[in-house]
């Protein structure tokens, strides 16, 4: 099976950079700033592929460069170097990174979806949670505003937010609800690729479990490959079949999610499944 | 008749860096060939290896040196110490099934998903997925109240029923079996037993680890003893 997304030599760093950046950070020096000039190497020789209805987690704790990594697959933000080919593009034969403005937008519009930590990042919050969901739908190029409601409908649905809270604005729908709001709007046009960056982190447990049951059903359904952005082996645990460790802007260890957390090899590794509670 | 599975030289030790890189050794210079339709049981004390070698083979453990070669059906003659994890994960899906009393299920999936998952997943219908799961579940004596309820709450009996319902729908080429019969009493051990039998009937080959010599005894092909890691015997075995 060809892999639908691989990504190669992704770096980004913030600062002007120098020849010994890369040697001289890292978990091996546990940081990530340069100590020559200061620079900061947010991640580096990031090497990655998912499969085909697969869900990849990276786990990491706080600056280790996890969300740095799926920002810069969102086109969030602009890596410093990096290759990243997804099979639904052009046959997997360009390279994103090297697209023009607007290419990206339309890759983005139409095979990406993404859900951020904090929903105000995914959604506007003082537009209606169906006019959020048209948004999305508008980008990919949906004209017919019969359709788009239709659409919007059986999206709330499928999340459960009840569909006469279709035309409220988010900002008044508890955390758990924003997130399912965001979530809908990012599976709207029904993309290939669905992006999770720390979705649960913040909520209250039971509404945690909710999300995570529906991520879960969503991928069993849809089979949406999925690259899941947590700091929480159990939310890992119950949605990846793979793992990437990440530390200090390195990924230090990679494998299958059981073996992650029943044989970890690196010491970071081991110090974090030794610190769960 | 053709091996299905054959380990050589394998050796597992875990390195506990939080411990000043304290070496434990879990397996050493394990040799073992399974044939296909054979039944392998291993016993020996706890803390002797014996889990260590099914989550080598599983791959849930990373061997530390030695080979695995398996011969599945979609990659041919494969070193599970050394396959990449998507053909690990493949294998798994498509072959080998594990089952354990204490197997974690995910939780808040109900007994009744919890097979029905395993069905969809080797792409039967939802539909299809419902009828089987129930028949299934009828057939391993678990309790239809029991059905929509959530797993964690069962009895190790109930839970084992369960996971064997899980792996049988599967039909797996290799089954691994960890402790199966631990803590029950003699009719579900009796049940598990036929149970066993009638997957060997279909074809599935099999390791397991038990405590309990009386059962395994009635039920494998070829015994192995561990102490302290190491294999020793092989009763019934060709070499």
């Amino acid at each position: 099976m060809e892999p639908i997304l691989q990504i190669s030599n992704l770096s980004k760093q913030y600062g002007a950079g120098c020849p010994s950046c890369i040697e001289l950070t890292g978990p091996e020096h546990q940081r990530n700033v340069c100590p020559s000039c200061g620079t900061v190497i947010a991640c580096a020789d990031i090497h990655l592929e998912l499969y085909p209805g697969e869900v990849l987690g990276i786990i990491g704790e706080s600056g280790s460069g996890k969300s740095t990594l799926v920002k810069t697959l969102y086109f969030d933000e602009e890596p410093t170097s990096g290759k990243f080919h997804l099979q639904v593009f052009q046959d997997g034969k360009d390279n994103l990174f090297e697209l023009s403005r607007q290419q990206k937008r339309w890759v983005r519009n139409h095979l990406m979806g993404m859900v951020y930590q904090n929903p105000h990042l995914g959604l506007r919050l003082s537009h209606s949670s169906g006019g959020n969901i048209a948004e999305k739908l508008l980008m990919a190029e949906w004209r017919h505003v019969g359709e788009i409601r239709e659409r919007a409908k059986d999206l709330l649905g499928q999340t459960q937010i009840p569909l006469e809270r279709m035309d409220d604005q988010p900002k008044y729908f508890s955390g758990g609800m924003q997130q399912r709001v965001q979530i809908s709007k990012a599976l709207a046009n029904n993309p290939p690729l669905l992006l999770l960056d720390e979705v649960t982190t913040g909520l209250d447990v039971s509404v945690q479990a909710r999300v995570l049951d529906l991520i879960r059903q969503i991928q069993r359904e849809l089979g949406i490959s999925m690259i899941v952005v947590s700091h929480d082996f159990a939310v890992i645990r119950m949605l990846t079949q793979r793992t990437m460790v990440m530390k200090n802007g390195r990924i230090v260890e990679k494998g299958l999610t059981d073996q992650i957390m029943e044989d970890p090899q690196h010491p970071y590794t081991q110090t974090l499944i030794n610190s769960m509670i | 008749m053709d091996n299905l599975l054959e380990i050589r030289n394998l050796y597992k030790t875990f390195t506990l860096h939080e411990f000043d890189q304290k070496q434990i050794a879990g397996c050493s210079d394990i040799n073992m060939t399974l044939r296909s339709g054979e039944f392998i049981g291993i016993t020996g004390k706890s803390g002797a290896g014996k889990s260590t070698i099914l989550k080598c083979i599983y791959r849930t453990y990373i061997p530390t040196q030695g080979e695995i070669w398996y011969n599945s059906l979609s990659y041919g003659l494969v070193d599970l110490a050394k396959a990449t994890e998507r053909q690990v994960l493949d294998i798994r899906h498509q072959e080998i099934g594990y089952v354990s009393q204490f197997l974690k299920l995910l939780p808040r999936v109900t007994a009744f998903e919890a097979v029905i998952e395993v069905l969809v997943m080797n792409g039967k219908s939802q539909d299809e997925a419902v009828d089987e799961a129930a028949e299934m579940l009828r057939h391993f004596e678990l309790r239809e109240s029991l059905w929509h309820a959530y797993p964690n709450t069962f009895s190790g009996g109930e839970k084992l029923r369960l996971n064997l319902a899980r792996a049988m729908v599967k039909r797996p080429r290799f089954l691994l079996l960890d402790e199966p019969t631990a803590s029950l009493d003699h009719v579900s051990k009796a049940f598990v037993r036929d149970k066993i039998m009638e997957l060997k009937g279909m074809g599935t080959s099999m390791i397991g680890i038990f405590h309990d010599l009386d059962f395994m005894e009635s039920v494998v092909d070829k015994e192995f003893n561990m102490v302290g890691g190491l294999l020793v015997g092989g009763v019934g075995a060709e070499c």
